[in-house]
């Protein structure tokens, strides 16, 4: 968590400097969602993610350096400057990547569950969404498929709030989005996205459940972003006060506190965390500010496979 | 040779495939229990079970999307879609993930999945049945568009687009399903990106694809008797395009007329005119000429449906005014 949030201020940083182009949709704030559910699946699992993906990709232990450079639109990036801060994509990892398109993602998440299901391979995908994609046609389309096949999916909702400037209780006539998965026969469950350890608990109780092929599960961790939209926001839909009260319950400090408490973490010990974090985002800083840009001769390149 | 309709071509290839690879699945509306709407996959449930052959919701989108995620995880699907013009609810998935999947990954992710769909009029199916809208997924950089003809081109161009290592949208003419031709009993593939001259001529060249190459053919053959004598073009795939089979003809006639189904504005036979003007023009005897689909909504009464799509009467005066 503490990487996801350094890395993304760091990323501000660099975009308000001009190295980072495009949108930049920052996570800093839902942090706890990210870690708490990603510590619940194994490697060979798959991941799905949506445009707000560097903490999923951080989380999922994909290099800081490739995902800095891929925002600065270098050849060394995870998708070689090709997909940029939305799409995120390391195979290797099993993240198969960041979608832009509100909700057109989760089909891919049943095929890939379907594709498991057909080849036996135990793999289970974990397939995050938001709170905006919950009213586009391929969620309940996807819902429905999911159901029926039985397919080994986690669907996670990061109700943040705000589909980007939108109130959820504006546009959703039933608000508590964990209870429209009752529509397809999903279990479904509701869970604090600022707590890291009851999203991996919540989590983990999913993942048995699609593991031992009872079908898919859907979760709702309710959540907040600290900042905007992305780095264009100017954020007049919301009051500072609300931000504030948010801020309050902060998934890191929260987490650092309760661990502090219990004797886990103490003072020197969360010094050298932040150092080593420091550490990490600036060489990753250092590893896109000192990559090549694209080769120009490679702009058709990946088209098609050949 | 063996006649048989591009129904049974399409089977025969489907069941080999699933036969020959494991990975290969169908999914689809009514292609199971039903048979398919166009009864391409009758008896496919009882031989290859319900985990190969997937009736699905009526949920076009997340029905490509389903097949484009197996793609990613290692399968090798096909998804049928009963008319291209359902294909457009499914427009988000074609377009944005299955055309852009692997550039956006960085070469990363690639989607070899087939989706086949129904195409074409002529059949008083009306405005939302009847249209021919491959052009417009063969505007998308990341597709692959195939446009069989005959029953042979269906068999071998199917074929080389289940072993594709890309999305390949296969369109299928409604008038074709029944019509019969020879087809070899051993395996062959067709590359794609290779045109077939499918007659000889020195006067003018017709280039056609799916059900216009036979429109072409029959104009061609009516003006034989006005002496004319014309080289038909059959494109078999509009994405990747052989366009030199096109304009090596051209160079020698001089002449070219483009035909298609679909509406005239902004359509794909403009790009072609476009390439030939480009590469032959200097060989050009008279502007290119296109035979193309009313821009009107497919229209129901018979009369006007027919009035609505390109004839071989249109085809021959388009050449005779050449002269």
């Amino acid at each position: 968590m503490m990487l996801v949030r350094r890395f993304e201020e760091k990323a501000a940083e660099m975009y308000a400097r001009g190295r980072i182009g495009g949108f930049l949709h920052l996570y800093i704030g839902q942090e706890a969602v990210a870690v708490g559910a990603i510590a619940c699946v194994g490697p060979e699992d798959y991941i799905v993610s949506h445009y707000r993906d560097h903490g999923h990709a951080l989380a999922r232990g994909v290099e800081p350096g490739p995902i800095m450079a891929e925002l600065f639109g270098k050849s060394t990036g995870v998708s070689k400057g090709r997909g940029g801060s939305m799409h995120l994509f390391d195979v290797s990892k099993n993240f198969m990547g960041g979608y832009a398109i509100v909700g057109g993602h989760l089909p891919l998440a049943c095929g890939l569950a379907l594709a498991s299901k057909h080849l036996r391979n135990g793999r289970i995908v974990l397939c995050f969404l938001g709170d905006g994609a919950v009213n586009q046609g391929e969620f309940h389309e996807s819902l429905n498929l999911a159901g029926v096949w039985r397919l080994p999916v986690v669907f996670l909702c990061e109700n943040n709030l705000y589909g980007m400037g939108t109130n959820v209780r504006r546009v959703s006539a039933e608000p508590e989005i964990y209870k429209r998965a009752c529509a397809y026969n999903l279990p479904s469950e509701q869970a604090d996205g600022m707590d890291v350890l009851a999203v991996r608990k919540a989590v983990q109780k999913a993942v048995q459940h699609v593991r031992e092929g009872k079908g898919p599960y859907f979760l709702e961790a309710v959540t907040y972003r600290f900042r905007g939209h992305s780095m264009a926001d100017p954020e007049l839909y919301r009051s500072k006060e609300e931000v504030q009260q948010w801020k309050g319950r902060d998934p890191i400090s929260r987490f650092q506190r309760e661990l502090e408490e219990r004797g886990i973490l103490d003072k020197g010990t969360l010094e050298k965390l932040e150092n080593e974090v420091e550490k990490t985002v600036r060489e990753a800083q250092r590893f896109a500010e000192e990559s090549p840009d694209p080769d120009l001769a490679s702009l058709h390149q990946h088209v098609y496979k050949e | 040779m063996p006649e048989i309709t591009t129904r049974e071509a399409l089977r025969q290839t489907l069941r080999e495939e699933l036969q020959r690879d494991e990975r290969v699945i169908i999914m689809g509306e009514d292609i199971g229990a039903y048979g398919g709407s166009y009864g391409v996959t009758r008896g496919f449930l009882e031989e290859f079970g319900e985990e190969r052959v997937r009736d699905t919701p009526i949920s076009e989108s997340v029905v490509v999307g389903c097949g484009i995620g197996a793609a990613m995880g290692g399968l090798r699907p096909v998804v049928e879609l009963m008319t291209i013009n359902f294909s457009f609810l499914a427009f988000d998935q074609i377009i944005n993930n299955a055309s852009k999947l692997h550039y956006m990954s960085g070469g990363q992710i690639n989607v070899p999945l087939v989706i086949r769909m129904a195409s074409g009029g002529g059949s008083q199916l009306s405005s939302q049945h009847s249209h021919s809208l491959e052009g417009w997924y063969a505007h998308v950089p990341g597709l692959k568009v195939v446009v069989p003809s005959t029953p042979y081109d269906a068999k071998g161009l199917l074929k080389s687009a289940l072993r594709d290592e890309n999305a390949v949208i296969f369109v299928e003419h409604i008038a074709l399903y029944s019509l019969k031709g020879e087809v070899p009993e051993e395996e062959y593939l067709i590359p794609f990106g290779q045109a077939d001259v499918c007659r000889q001529g020195e006067d003018v060249t017709i280039v056609g694809y799916s059900g216009s190459v036979h429109q072409a053919i029959r104009a061609a053959g009516m003006l034989a008797e006005a002496e004319v004598e014309a080289e038909v073009i059959n494109l078999r795939t509009l994405r990747p395009l052989d366009i030199d089979t096109v304009v090596g003809s051209v160079r020698k006639t001089g002449r070219a007329i483009v035909v298609e189904d679909d509406w005239r504005f902004g359509g794909f036979a403009g790009e072609i005119v476009s390439l030939i003007q480009e590469q032959a023009f200097d060989y050009l005897d008279a502007p290119v000429a296109r035979v193309c689909g009313a821009d009107v909504p497919m229209p129901y009464a018979k009369a006007l449906e027919m009035a609505a799509l390109p004839s071989e009467q249109q085809i021959v005066q388009a050449a005779l005014a050449m002269r």
